[in-house]
């Protein structure tokens, strides 16, 4: 599928003896938004860095636009790429003006787009106040202004809503759909999930350097294997009760004198409710816990399901 | 092949200029420099008992003598945080996601910087020795050209040290040891050395050797430049009796501090990951 503009095919990555990735393959869609999930040393930043050219896989290859990332080529690419580090940190001696007008030289980016940018993020009384007095939300948003600079096609942001307040989350995803809408793919990390769940068309969960889960938020629900919780309250003394009533079906339980928690599959839920309501008297109240999409996010991702 | 953007190389030239013109570096240094120069070219003389303009061939000599420590320690804190202090801020990864390769950065930081640097050197000199214009011939003039563009040259030299410096240390403190140490080796220890080396050699290290082994210096090769294009600085000093014939020859010298310049850059690049 040459026409995906991002290709990431079966990568390695090692630093000395550590491996941060290992056989990772993924592919996004023109006009995806793209979320990329993962714990803190997953191998999201490393995949990021890939993805810009900014290091070479040690094994595999990652191309951009159909163009070999750490090949020379690519620095044509990187016109169309706009990227948002996961600490953006600029030049504090600078303006704001004076920062965004420095990338657009570089990205050969007309300097009359910084203004209308800077508006458009909500920067532009700041645009002539020097970097150093900006506050994190307002560096981020400069950050972010860097970004659309020559309405990249590309996009790539590293927990782009870091240090923004709800306004500034919500005026970010505002400009986000705008410049999704013209038809730019985006890969986004970020460590809100209910954030990513909303907006993202597809998504990967990246755990030890490996892809643990890849689809859609409905396709990845689907194929979950995380067990319903149900929790009990019991009558005292019915523990043992309860235990022998549902000792048989082979389930995680922990029963205590007035409180039980029961690991349940998907598949069994229905006969473990089903034994439970036939235990008249033992129990005084049932709540049942649907795995969300955390418990989804660490059971493919953290191994403490 | 590689191939390099003159348009992103000035860019990041332009930036690193304006930032040291802004932050008052440059204005800083010329005025160093400028007093420098006004008081060696007034009181160069006070050791044998008279103030006052002597020549500019005893301001010169006089003024190489102190540029020597001067300008290598400049050059070598100008440049050792160029890469490393953004690498340690977190700047130099959104940079390197640009459109530029690493060698137009490097090239870029280094010809901004070394533009400040010649700035700074040409208006604090040439300042300095404003008020003593009027006495000066044509002759005159040439040599101190001479010797301002020497130390030009040896400070472009240092700076290029002090770049591959900012590219080998991972964090602003080990730069900065090391740039210090850089300065300490090349300005004071390494003639200590090299004396200490002639005496146990009790004066049996041929000439040729010795000549080579001042090459391995660039503050030694700028002393050498601004002795050999004075005849009468050259008499002022009896190593110019022990030099080797080709080592004379400014032209020669000039070459070799192009090499002190070219040679650290191209490691630095090599080495930038």
């Amino acid at each position: 599928m040459i026409s995906n503009p991002i290709q990431v095919i079966n990568v390695n990555k090692r630093f000395g003896d550590v491996q941060a990735l290992g056989g990772v393959s993924l592919s996004v869609g023109k006009g995806e938004m793209f979320g990329l999930i993962g714990h803190n040393g997953a191998g999201k930043s490393t995949l990021f860095k890939l993805m810009l050219g900014l290091m070479p896989p040690s094994a595999g290859e990652v191309r951009i636009h159909g163009t070999l990332t750490s090949g020379r080529d690519f620095r044509q690419a990187r016109r169309r790429i706009g990227y948002l580090p996961e600490n953006f940190v600029t030049y504090d001696n600078l303006t704001g003006l004076e920062v965004l007008q420095l990338f657009a030289d570089l990205k050969q980016v007309s300097r009359d787009e910084c203004m209308p940018i800077l508006e458009r993020v909500g920067l532009a009384d700041a645009a002539g106040r020097r970097v150093r007095g900006y506050s994190k939300g307002m560096r981020q948003r400069l950050g972010f202004a860097q970004v659309l600079l020559g309405n990249p096609d590309l996009i790539f942001l590293d927990e782009p809503t870091n240090g923004l307040d709800p306004e500034g989350i919500h005026d970010f995803y505002r400009i986000l759909r705008d410049v999704q809408a013209r038809g730019a793919t985006v890969i986004i990390t970020s460590h809100i999930l209910a954030e990513i769940q909303e907006r993202v068309d597809r998504l990967v969960i990246l755990s030890s350097g490996r892809v643990a889960a890849e689809g859609t938020l409905a396709e990845l629900r689907a194929k979950m294997v995380l067990p319903s919780v149900i929790e009990l309250t019991l009558n005292p003394g019915h523990g043992q009760q309860l235990h022998g009533a549902l000792a048989p079906m082979g389930l995680d339980m922990e029963i205590g004198e007035e409180q039980a928690r029961i690991a349940c599959p998907q598949a069994k839920k229905i006969a473990v409710l089903g034994a439970i309501g036939a235990l008249n008297g033992a129990v005084r109240d049932i709540v049942v816990h649907e795995p969300s999409l955390e418990d989804l996010f660490f059971g493919y991702g953290g191994g403490h399901a | 092949m590689l191939s390099v953007d003159l348009a992103q190389v000035r860019i990041i030239a332009g930036k690193e200029f304006r930032d040291r013109i802004r932050n008052l570096w440059v204005l800083a240094v010329a005025v160093i420099f400028s007093l420098f120069a006004l008081a060696i070219a007034y009181f160069g003389s006070a050791q044998q008992g008279s103030v006052g303009f002597r020549g500019i061939d005893v301001t010169i000599a006089s003024l190489v003598s102190l540029v020597i420590y001067l300008v290598p320690l400049i050059a070598l804190i100008l440049g050792y945080d160029a890469i490393v202090g953004e690498r340690e801020r977190g700047s130099l990864e959104l940079l390197m996601s640009m459109p530029i390769t690493r060698f137009e950065i490097l090239f870029g930081k280094y010809l901004g910087l070394a533009l400040a640097l010649a700035v700074s050197t040409v208006v604090g000199f040439g300042a300095g020795l404003l008020p003593m214009a009027s006495q000066l011939g044509m002759n005159d003039l040439y040599h101190y050209i001479g010797f301002v563009l020497s130390a030009i040259l040896m400070g472009m030299a240092f700076l290029s040290l002090s770049v591959l410096v900012s590219v080998l240390a991972a964090d602003r403190m080990r730069a900065s040891g090391l740039a210090i140490a850089l300065w300490f080796f090349f300005v004071l220890i390494f003639d200590l050395l090299l004396t200490g080396a002639l005496v146990v050699s009790q004066g049996n290290l041929g000439s040729a050797v010795f000549g080579t082994l001042l090459m391995l210096n660039p503050a030694d090769v700028f002393r050498l430049l601004n002795i050999f294009s004075s005849e009468q600085v050259q008499t002022m000093y009896g190593l110019a009796t022990v030099m080797p014939e080709t080592l004379t020859d400014p032209m020669v010298l000039v070459a070799i501090m192009l090499g002190w310049i070219v040679t650290p850059f191209l490691i630095a690049n090599w080495r930038f990951k």
